[in-house]
């Protein structure tokens, strides 16, 4: 039962969370400044991987930087000891939640094919070591913005995109909260995991898998939207069935850069290079797929020439129908993480508690309600009075479900909610006067573009 | 921000910036701090090819005003008594990072529950910065011009999109 995953904690968990926590602690202080206090922790992080084919190497690293030399060598196999905890503690967390919802998932076999954008990732790779010697704490307005010229270079490069987003993100909570030493509370674990993904990507032959083409028909269960100043992405989860009757649970996604000015609904506007994408996510229309490619880690990749909107399909009755038995596809191996699970659910026949659904049993589900986004219809208080909710189950410290869409009762009425709804535009009368306000920026700053980039 | 559940310090998503705040575009198309500065671009009133660049320096509050033809703003005029346009540029970063930020950025001396950010700013001369953050304007520009992608990025998960102000 799903309860069951959501109350136990698997085996060994808590103890390699705490190894990472270790790490992460030394991160804030810089690894410039390794106390005695410290090295006792990273001593015993080098311990856990004794008997481990890494053994040697992490080793070797921690007593280096101890002895205070850090060089890019010993910076990957920090970062690589690190991911290999995390994606152990996702894979115990999927295991269980997947014999809970009776989840069957293919098994990973792809090989990688090696990517090569080898003179792009040394400018990113130098800041991310200068951020690892400062420590969090060191962090001021010079090295927070440190990150600039390498992100311009890494956007404009088709390859290293996904490296270009996460950097810029990244550098903006830096130089939003510079100087760091005057910050009262530090985000531990967020920028740990940002700074060892980001060292992951900037290393030469970081493993990348190539899409199948596919053909099917593609139905919407939900959609989730991300954002940072810089980007927005739409990202909707669905169930691919195919010719040969195999249905296997999918995402396909876009994004847009965009400057922070430009958030809430209007961002879908950055998104006008997909009118099909926009046009099926609003109406919850089918896809006809044809020859879209669909990578092993389950990414649909978006295009709008291979894709044609159909019927419209409700998406809580498709996963009635569907969900349950649809296969699943596995992370990428350097994506496990527990931060990664984003899990489609349908829950119903719940009860309300405090920001919680209660599943029965004294077992309840935390709602992760900062994840109900200011582009979409749904608030607090569609969620609090609903009966039936597809969502993702995440894990953050704790099992969450982030609503995608909602089924309530409203003033004795049936209505339904679901985040992309506003993809056209918001459909409620208060937000679309809003919408139209906020709009006139993105209109004001492309004017602005077209006069000062072109000149 | 979440009250139960895991720490603030042990949450892959804990959330580090407050999004910003809806405001109109036309009259200071550009706020950010950075670089030890609230710096942004002020349109002026009265030719639309001409702008104002205009910075206030984090710390020593050094104010600088310039066209970006590098001309010195009248207004300012090399003195420490702020312009129009710096006037402008504060109450657009204001709307859009709420005064406790730029307040915090500035290392400006509000008193408890003070609301005007002037009176914690203790106003110098500084360098004419306008190249540099003009620069910088076009650079934000420039995110506009970016194609789209399809491509898959995983490590949206730790941004979720901004929640609405309620
Ligand atoms: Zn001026």
């Amino acid at each position: 039962m799903l309860a069951d995953a959501l109350n136990s904690t698997p085996d060994g968990f808590a103890e390699a969370l705490t190894l990472v926590d270790g790490l992460d602690d030394a991160l804030v202080q810089g690894l410039a400044r390794i106390d005695e206090d410290r090295a006792t922790v990273l001593e015993s992080f080098a311990a856990a991987f004794g008997g481990s084919p890494l053994a040697d190497r992490i080793a070797d690293t921690i007593g280096k930087i101890i002895a205070g030399t850090v060089t890019d060598e010993h910076l990957v196999v920090l970062a690589g000891a690190r991911a290999a905890l995390l994606g152990a503690a996702h894979d115990a967390l999927r295991v269980s939640l997947d014999a809970a919802l009776g989840r069957s998932r293919a098994a990973w076999s792809d090989s990688p094919v090696v990517s090569d954008n080898g003179h792009l990732l040394a400018g990113g790779r130098s800041w991310l070591r200068e951020l690892a010697i400062a420590g969090w704490r060191g962090v001021d307005h010079e090295l927070a913005g440190g990150a600039a010229q390498a992100v311009q270079s890494l956007l404009a490069a088709p390859g290293t995109r996904r490296l270009a987003v996460l950097l810029d993100g990244f550098a903006a909570e830096l130089k939003a909260t510079a100087p760091v030493a005057t910050l009262p509370r530090i985000p531990v674990r967020r920028w740990a995991d940002l700074w060892t993904r980001a060292l992951l990507l900037s290393q030469d032959g970081y493993p990348h898998f190539e899409a199948t083409p596919i053909d099917g028909r593609l139905v919407l269960l939900g959609v989730d939207l991300h954002e940072h100043p810089t980007v927005f992405q739409a990202q909707a989860h669905g169930l691919l069935e195919t010719p040969d009757g195999t249905v296997r649970l999918v995402r396909t996604s876009v994004a847009a850069a965009k400057v922070d000015t430009i958030s809430g609904p209007s961002a879908w506007r950055m998104l006008s290079a997909f009118p099909i994408f926009r046009g099926v996510v609003a109406e919850h229309r089918t896809v006809e797929v044809s020859g879209m490619g669909l990578t092993p880690a389950g990414d649909l990749i978006w295009d709008e020439s291979r894709a044609a909107a159909g019927e419209p399909a409700d998406p809580f009755a498709a996963a009635r129908v569907r969900l349950g038995s649809a296969t699943a596809l596995p992370a990428a191996p350097l994506d496990r993480h527990p931060g990664a699970l984003a899990e489609p659910v349908l829950l119903e026949g719940y009860g309300h508690a405090e920001n919680a659904f209660d599943l029965g049993g004294g077992v309840s589900v935390a709602l992760d309600l900062d994840r109900l986004p200011a582009a979409g219809p749904l608030t607090p208080a569609l969620v609090g009075s609903s009966t039936a909710c597809l969502g993702l189950l995440r894990w953050d410290g704790r099992w969450l479900l982030q609503p995608l869409a909602v089924q309530a009762v409203v003033r004795k009425k049936p209505v339904a909610a679901h985040t992309g709804d506003w993809a056209l535009g918001p459909t409620e009368a208060k937000a679309a006067k809003a919408e139209a306000a906020a709009g006139t920026a993105v209109d004001v700053l492309r004017e602005r573009a077209g006069r000062l980039l072109r000149k | 921000m979440t009250t139960d559940g895991a720490d603030f310090e042990r949450r892959g998503s804990a959330p580090v910036i407050a999004p910003v705040g809806p405001r109109k575009l036309a009259k200071v198309p550009f706020v950010e701090l950075a670089d030890g500065r609230l710096q942004g671009v002020v349109s002026s009133g009265s030719d639309i090819e001409r702008v104002y660049v205009s910075s206030i320096t984090a710390g020593d509050h050094g104010l600088s005003c310039n066209t970006n033809n590098n001309r010195p703003c009248g207004g300012l005029s090399g003195g420490s008594w702020a312009c129009n346009h710096l006037r402008a540029l504060a109450d657009a970063a204001v709307a859009q990072y709420g005064l406790a930020r730029v307040a915090r950025y500035l290392k400006a001396d509000l008193a408890d529950g003070g609301d005007d950010l002037w009176s914690g700013l203790h106003t110098t001369t500084a360098p004419n910065r306008a190249a540099e953050v003009f620069a910088s304007f076009l650079r934000h520009l420039s995110y506009l011009e970016v194609a789209p992608a399809t491509d898959p990025l995983p490590e949206l998960q730790w941004f979720p999109a901004a929640g609405a102000v309620r």
